[in-house]
């Protein structure tokens, strides 16, 4: 009778039972606290059901309000009367009523006769601690919390608040030094016997009376005054959603379970009957005895905790729709957007598309049709080709199409004649990857048979349109890596240009440009841009643009 | 601090709210209890509610798989079966029945009907409000029941849960008749990354389209495709009122099932078998009775479209391998629950 368990209980009374049964049974005496707020005839129903049990005994009720003093007083009050009612105790071992031993009980028990002078409590300096909700650490002992958090959270925070602006601040007794842990631990009888049997017990419960959350520092505080060997941390298996809720373990998480050699879970499913049955069936397979290690089951939940705080970048979903500002990433990865170099070199698309791999789609904003790579009508996830679709949502088009083909790299053309509506959301996303030659939309138009007026015209709104593109990359805020250059700028040395900007995309490697597109004749495309300004039209992307440019240098070849 | 704009907001949709439960209370003499058997239902009892008409092909499954996730009962309006629905259900004892023959349209899509149901008997309890062509997924539901769900709901304080509903397809032409008898072995595809979405702002609901009836029946007009996103698990109160099928409700606050700072929120997925080979009859006669959407002229298109006998199905669809794959392509999260 060297283990003793003060279980705390307030619902799920079925498997409050089940547990301290096991637990008597095992030679372990058990004194339940049973919350003030369940009926007077339930809690009688339930006390009833133990009379038969002299290891089974119960404590006087308070009425538990979570996060307040009440539920160190319920432990005090039962561990005291467990103290009193069996000497022989001599670790106490501090569980819920939703606990479940995942170890048979012998094995803690020897475990505790191997350390019996060691109180088994998580206990962390103020400063140390990191997993807070609220964001109060020091303040938890220096402030005052006469309001409920739960109930009336504004006012909660309100007072803080003041407190803070007044410098108002509570003095800690002599002697106590703040900690923080998790409220569930085992201690021994005689660091407990401390702790209870103080003489100035009751100024220091007077004082965490009024400190905040006082079951995570009551006894993680004074554990520091008394104990002669502290292992700072808790026995009982226990995992926090991002609220400080804590996890729910259901019968599906056996495996994990038995994999973190714990001696006890919390919290425990009611209807989890798979994990009731196995685990308190001492006669199952022993297995072999390791040390308790939580942190093999430590990724799972962080994974599940992560997902639910932060999401999967680039996800829009009826789960994730993240307000302007919160999206931590607007797309789900990397992709390029080429504007002009399409219209200068000949076949430039294929060529593209054998250089960069992954998938090279044509204008995928074209007005008339979304060019897919190879022509496909549906993609990934069954992207439609249909315009007035993409142009419904033009921003939720590029982001599906980006998550339906994660892990293939992705890239399209882009140009002032497309649909302009994605421009900004191009230029707000580091995902991107622009290579912009201005002006080169001009080149098919200058061998173009049309009418010259109507050639002008096009030329006019092509360069409305891409002077507002190019603003919308110069605007602040841009996070798209551009490589921006006028047509006149690029023509000087456009393989070089265009090998820096596919070697950023691909790594240097050693895959060199061999093959090289070719290059459309310019010959004559200063004197089409003159025959622009002669119209009155006035030609600035290309920039300068240099007169003998055909005659000089010849045309390109790779 | 809530703006002017925003409590003026709230305060017409407390008044919008109201009228939404006096119409509601209004329709309750249309509606004949055929069984009830609702006297002794258990305080925690998770509850199901449904209108159907000339469901005979969908219920065996929609119950089945309704039952094993462990809906305690069903409440079902009757809208003037005349295929056996009725009696089918009435013979069931974890059902409870009314009939009633006033117009579906006119009752909100069977909302009005429901409401006076859920005010009756859901105060308090879970509910889950579907269609008969609607599976209900959520992440583990293989192996943890609505209880276990519901029950973590509250112990995270949520109290309503939304869900995207996913149109389910055969491979061939939707008329053909295959020998698969279960409706996901009928319809295993679906469109796994078409869907496209806005924030309402004033009832504050996420609005989702897409898939395969937006891709197919409505590229020339996508606003008009087919709301997807649904809250149709809800801790009832007797005071919250449906405003469109299950798309939206009021208080407002309980159409927040998404996250908006980033993160994923607890959401699961309506599997839709309405394209079921017997679409194609009843696509003519839904056309002929005009009772599924507020304009109805403007989806005759739409129910030529369907009795056309299309193919949805496309090289890009995937076919449904359960609930961790939909997780997987980030149709389903499970927001936590670990």
């Amino acid at each position: 009778m060297t283990l003793g368990f003060v279980l705390l209980v307030h619902t799920a009374f079925d498997r409050a039972e089940q547990v301290a049964r096991y637990f008597a049974a095992n030679d372990c005496p058990v004194v339940i606290h049973v919350d003030g707020k369940v009926r007077a005839r339930t809690y009688r129903a339930f006390r009833a059901r133990f009379r038969e049990e002299p290891n089974i005994r119960f404590t006087r009720r308070v009425r538990v309000e979570w996060g307040t003093w009440s539920l160190v007083r319920a432990t005090q009050l039962a561990t005291t009367r467990l103290l009193g009612l069996f000497p022989d105790v001599r670790h106490v071992f501090l569980a819920s009523g939703s606990c479940l031993p995942l170890r048979p009980v012998a094995e803690l028990r020897s475990y505790l006769d191997d350390h019996p002078e060691t109180d088994f409590i998580e206990s962390v300096t103020t400063d140390q601690v990191t997993w807070t909700v609220d964001g109060l650490e020091t303040e938890r002992f220096t402030l005052r919390f006469p309001f409920s958090w739960r109930k009336h959270r504004r006012l909660f925070d309100g007072y803080v608040r003041l407190q803070r602006r007044l410098g108002l601040k509570r003095s800690i007794p002599d002697g106590v030094s703040p900690h923080l842990g998790s409220q569930w631990w085992c201690l021994t009888r005689r660091t407990l016997e401390s702790i209870l049997e103080a003489p100035d017990r009751s100024a220091v419960d007077t004082y965490f009376a009024r400190v905040w959350i006082p079951d995570e520092s009551y006894f993680q505080s004074l554990v520091r005054r008394y104990a002669t060997e502290i292992e700072s941390r808790s026995l009982t298996l226990s995992k926090f959603d991002i609220q400080g809720k804590p996890h729910i373990f259901y019968d599906d998480h056996q495996p994990l379970l038995e994999r973190s050699d714990c001696f006890v879970a919390r919290k425990i499913w009611p209807h989890a009957d798979r994990l009731y049955e196995t685990f308190l069936d001492d006669s199952r397979a022993p297995t072999r005895r390791a040390e308790p290690n939580p942190g093999k089951i430590d990724r799972v939940f962080s994974k599940a905790n992560e997902r639910r705080g932060q999401g999967r970048t680039g996800l829009y979903s009826q789960a994730r729709f993240p307000a302007p500002g919160y999206e931590n990433g607007l797309t789900c990865g990397r992709y390029n957007v080429f504007c002009g170099p399409e219209q200068l070199f000949e076949a430039f698309e294929p060529w593209l598309a054998r250089r960069l791999g992954g998938r090279v789609h044509g204008h995928l904003y074209h007005p008339e049709r979304v060019a897919f790579a190879g022509d496909e009508t549906v993609m990934n996830g069954c992207l439609s080709d249909s315009v007035a679709l993409r142009d419904y949502r033009p921003e939720q088009f590029l982001t599906n199409l980006l998550w339906s083909t994660r892990g293939e790299r992705q890239s399209f053309f882009f140009g002032p004649g497309d649909v302009q509506d994605i421009a900004p959301f191009l230029a707000r996303d580091p995902n991107a990857t622009l290579m912009l030659v201005t002006g080169a939309w001009a080149v098919p138009l200058h061998v173009s048979n049309e009418p010259f007026e109507a050639v002008k015209a096009e030329a006019a709104r092509l360069q409305r349109a891409e002077m507002a593109f190019v603003k919308a990359l110069r605007s602040p805020g841009v996070a798209a890596r551009v490589h921006m250059w006028t047509l006149a700028d690029f023509v000087t040395q456009p393989l070089e240009k265009l090998q820096g900007v596919l070697d950023e995309i691909v790594g240097p490697g050693p895959r060199r440009l061999t093959e090289m597109p070719e290059m459309h004749d310019l010959s004559a495309f200063h004197g089409f841009l003159q025959k622009l300004r002669n119209g009155g039209m006035k030609p600035q992307v290309m920039g300068d643009f240099p007169a003998d440019y055909g005659s000089r240098e010849g045309r390109h070849h790779g | 601090m809530p703006g002017v704009d925003d409590l003026w907001a709230a305060y017409k949709l407390r008044w919008r709210r109201r009228r939404l439960l006096i119409r509601s209370l209004s329709k309750r003499g249309q509606l004949r209890a055929l069984v009830d058997r609702t006297g002794a239902l258990p305080r925690r009892a998770i509850l199901c509610f449904a209108t159907v008409r000339n469901e005979m092909g969908r219920l065996p499954a929609f119950l089945a798989h309704h039952r094993a996730l462990g809906v305690g009962h069903f409440l079902v309006v009757d809208n003037g079966s005349d295929d056996g629905t009725a009696a089918y259900l009435a013979a069931q004892e974890d059902i409870s029945v009314w009939t009633t023959q006033g117009s579906y349209k006119s009752s909100r899509f069977g909302v009005d009907w429901l409401t006076v149901l859920m005010m009756r008997h859901g105060h308090g309890r879970w509910c889950l409000t579907l269609d008969a062509d609607e599976l209900f997924v959520y992440a583990h539901h293989d192996r943890r029941d609505l209880r276990a769900l519901t029950g973590w709901l509250d112990h995270v304080g949520r109290r309503s849960m939304g869900a995207l509903m996913l149109d389910m397809y055969p491979r061939g032409p939707l008329g053909e008749v295959t020998d698969a008898v279960a409706p996901l072995r009928q319809l295993p595809y679906f469109d796994a990354g078409n869907y496209v979405m806005v924030r309402q702002p004033k009832l504050q609901n996420l609005w989702v389209q897409g898939g395969p009836r937006a891709r197919a029946f409505f590229h020339a007009d996508p606003r008009r495709a087919p709301t997807l996103s649904k809250v149709p698990l809800v801790r009832w109160n007797r005071r919250y009122a449906y405003v469109s099928s299950t798309h939206s409700l009021l208080p407002r606050h309980l159409n927040h099932v998404y996250d908006r700072r980033g993160g994923e929120a607890p959401t699961g997925v309506l599997l839709h078998t309405k394209f079921l080979p017997e679409i194609l009859p009843k696509s003519a006669e839904e056309k002929a009775r005009r009772q599924h959407f507020e304009n109805s002229t403007l989806y005759e298109g739409y129910y030529d479209a369907l009795t056309a006998d299309p193919i949805l199905w496309t090289e890009a669809s995937t076919r449904y391998e359960g609930w961790r794959q939909l997780e997987g392509l980030g149709l389903l999260s499970r927001g936590g629950w670990d």
